[in-house]
């Protein structure tokens, strides 16, 4: 049947034609079919049908029933906001909604406007006001309470934020003809892509405390925010690298024929291009990052993975493993999907304001 | 490629060497300063910090006795034994555990990928579906779902569940059938070796002569009759040891912990995935043509397989997946989160008790760097043996 003919078809004889192209692949798609629902009917009867969607404590979900969401139900606004104050919780939903608003816009090229720079900075300082409080009858709520989705959410942001500028100096001293920054740079990126992202972590937060002088130690949030950025930085300069490398030597001659020097080429010529050609590979770092925040459990801090498992420490209600990993991994599927979609808009809309931009001239 | 054209030649500007301008000296040792004077700070306020804790520091705790047990061990160890042979069972754990998760992760990988370029629509979603769900959801949570599952999913040691006769699973961990070498043990294995060496004459005999027969059926019976004939003649090489319920626990045969069995399911799936992409890119790297010449030439589609697409797929399927190799033996340190003895649980372990602080942290990652090293010399080794085919 030509493509042409399936297109004109209702659905459900395009899915026939689909499934039954050839016999071999019609036996296969159906004795996968089969395995497929034998499996899903069971875990539909647990998550829905035989669930359990209310109720007090876990004497409501007796065992034998399907899953227990009462118990998220019931442990929703731990597992979210961690040990943030129960009243001010609405404080750390509005500041991590900012802070996702100001990501979002940044990504879409449509806002890659002057004005970006001030919304940027008011917006950061509303994120502060309301995270940690303490001026406008805001009661103060101290970094080490901050916890759950929104903790998830910061780490990832400036951690990201943070070794995106970092990665700069070092990708472009890795390039650099410069014996002493090239060394240095390589050294940099090659011991920390070497270690495991918990060591970095342990680093930071045993051993700064140790060559800091006392008063200027970061807290703990910072400790491992410095980890996290150090650790990412180091991934990005390489990524980054392998843009600078894409870029042709023309560019840079043109540069030096215009008499244009070292920085402004590399801040208006070259990275714009190194930054829009390693795209994908930045925005599947995001994810990384994202996913990798999830470590900071490990040194005793309550992101959205700590929250989950502290719910499950209530002797009310014990033995809901399942459902609140479930939950925890739906949020962070959910999160990191939006992410590689919305890298790929921004990759589309890239493209086209390219092509319009060429059909102009 | 390095093209920092740095700096235009501006008449006036001193040269200090052949390719250096002034302002190229001058940012190099302003920067050398600075880390140096950095460094030098660190390492005073440290000082200052260790004298005020009277916290010890070297490395000499290394030979003082260790009070902790580790769960399990590929060499004897037991509390009382030094620091320095706890991370020597840390590292072979970190290595047992990356091992087989390596194995495992490139058989799950390969699965998928060929499931995801399946002639059947709903086989190829469903490994499109596996892949995506898995690399979105943090490897951590994984790794807590399957050791909370493990240990509270499975029954207890009187309910063991018995899939298999000598198999048990339990909340306390996996029994399973242990080999036992027995006394015909070497006699079977110098029959094999007869054997396989036999096979390998055949071989090279077969290449060399080209002579008209099929070199698999032939070559394998060669290498597996001795053997045969040996365990017939002299008796079965090995029994098998069954665990047995004796009292609270199971004793005999072999016992897989619970915390093993979790990381090598997280590990093996969350890296299958990534595998799975690396391998199927790898595949469809091959041009398609190459396939169609392949058939037209008139060989199988299993030959067109083994002998046109995966050589060649193998060549850009190889880097990649070096990366994600050594992304799960850096991975395996969340063992640390369920407590798996590798080497961050026993690094972590012993800066509890010790509190040493600066020596655990760079004792991991000194152990990490040497692992990475040793894993990228072998690789270059392997892609420079792969890309000198290319004609």
């Amino acid at each position: 049947m030509s493509e042409v003919v399936l297109h004109r078809l209702p659905w459900w004889r395009r899915l026939t034609a689909e499934l039954t192209k050839s016999p071999v692949s019609a036996v296969l798609n159906i004795a996968a079919l089969v395995v497929f629902v034998l499996i899903a009917i069971p875990l539909v009867n647990w998550a829905l049908i035989d669930a359990v969607w209310t109720g007090e404590s876990g004497d409501s979900c007796p065992p034998g029933s399907g899953a227990c969401w009462a118990f998220i139900g019931s442990k929703l606004r731990l597992i979210l906001f961690g040990r943030f104050p129960y009243d001010e919780q609405w404080r750390a939903f509005a500041g991590t909604v900012i802070l996702v608003a100001l990501v979002v816009i940044s990504l879409n090229p449509v806002f890659w406007r002057k004005w970006l720079l001030p919304v940027w900075i008011a917006g950061l300082l509303s994120y502060g006001i309301l995270m940690w409080g303490g001026v406008f009858g805001l009661s103060f709520v101290e970094s080490s309470l901050w916890g759950g989705l929104p903790l998830t959410i910061l780490l990832t942001v400036f951690g990201v934020g943070f070794g995106l500028v970092i990665s700069v100096p070092i990708a472009l001293g890795r390039q650099s003809k410069l014996p002493v920054f090239r060394l240095s740079a390589i050294v940099f990126v090659e011991a920390v892509r070497g270690v495991p992202l918990i060591s970095v972590l342990f680093m930071a937060s045993v051993l700064l405390p140790l060559i800091i002088p006392d008063g200027f130690t970061p807290d703990g949030l910072g400790r491992v925010l410095i980890g996290l950025v150090l650790f990412l930085a180091a991934y990005m300069a390489e990524v980054l690298r392998g843009g600078l490398q894409a870029i042709p030597k023309g560019q840079y001659e043109a540069c030096r024929s215009l008499g244009i020097a070292y920085w402004p080429m590399m801040l208006k010529v070259i990275l714009p291009q190194a930054f829009e050609t390693v795209l994908p590979a930045m925005v599947n770092l995001f994810i990384g990052a994202l996913k990798g925040t999830s470590l900071v459990v490990i040194v005793a801090m309550m992101d959205l993975l700590g929250a989950a498992q502290a719910a499950l420490a209530d002797p009310k209600w014990i033995g809901f493993y399942v459902e609140t990993y479930v939950f925890a991994g739906i949020i962070y599927a959910l999160m990191c999907g939006s992410i590689s979609w919305y890298g790929r808009q921004t990759e589309r809309s890239l493209r086209e304001m390219r092509e319009q931009s060429n059909d102009r001239r | 490629m390095r093209s920092g054209p740095a700096f235009q030649d501006v008449p006036g500007r001193v040269r200090l060497a052949r390719f250096v301008t002034r302002r190229e000296f001058q940012s190099q040792a302003l920067f050398i300063v600075i880390a140096v004077l950095l460094v030098w700070g660190a390492i005073q306020v440290a000082a200052d910090n260790l004298a005020e804790s009277s916290g010890k520091s070297g490395f000499a705790f290394l030979w003082q006795k260790a009070s902790f047990e580790l769960g399990e061990s590929l060499i004897p160890y037991s509390a009382g034994d030094t620091y320095f042979k706890a991370f020597v069972v840390g590292v072979l754990n970190t290595l047992k555990v990356a091992a087989l998760g390596i194995v495992l992760s490139t058989f799950i990988g390969l699965i998928i990928a060929l499931g995801q370029l399946s002639k059947s629509v709903v086989i190829a979603r469903l490994c499109r579906g596996y892949v995506e769900v898995v690399r979105n959801v943090p490897l951590l949570l994984q790794l807590l779902f399957w050791h909370t599952f493990l240990l509270r999913g499975l029954p207890t040691v009187r309910q063991a569940l018995s899939p298999v006769d000598g198999v048990y699973l339990t909340n306390r961990g996996l029994y399973l059938l242990s080999p036992v070498a027995e006394p015909s043990f070497w006699i079977v294995m110098l029959a094999l070796a007869g054997g396989i060496a036999l096979a390998v004459g055949l071989w090279f005999w077969h290449r060399k002569t080209n002579a008209a027969f099929r070199l698999w059926p032939w070559g394998l019976t060669i290498a597996v009759l001795p053997a045969l004939l040996a365990a017939y003649v002299a008796g079965a090489p090995i029994t098998w040891e069954i665990p047995r319920l004796t009292g609270f626990n199971f004793t005999g045969g072999m016992t897989i912990s619970p915390e093993f069995t979790a990381m090598l399911l997280g590990l093996s799936i969350y890296t299958g995935a990534f595998n799975a992409e690396i391998i199927r890119a790898g595949i469809l790297g091959v041009s398609k043509g190459q396939v169609e010449a392949g058939l037209s030439l008139g060989l199988h589609p299993g030959q067109v397989m083994r002998k046109i697409v995966l050589p060649q797929a193998l060549r850009i399927i190889i880097p990649p997946i070096s990366n994600s190799y050594l992304n799960l033996t850096k991975e395996s340190s969340l063992g640390v989160a369920i407590g798996y003895p590798e080497v961050v649980r026993v690094a972590n372990i012993t800066l509890a008790e010790t509190s040493q602080s600066l020596e655990c942290v760079s004792i991991i990652m000194l152990i990490y760097l040497i692992l990475s090293l040793i894993t990228s010399l072998i690789l270059n080794v392997m892609n420079a043996q792969t890309s000198r085919e290319e004609r």
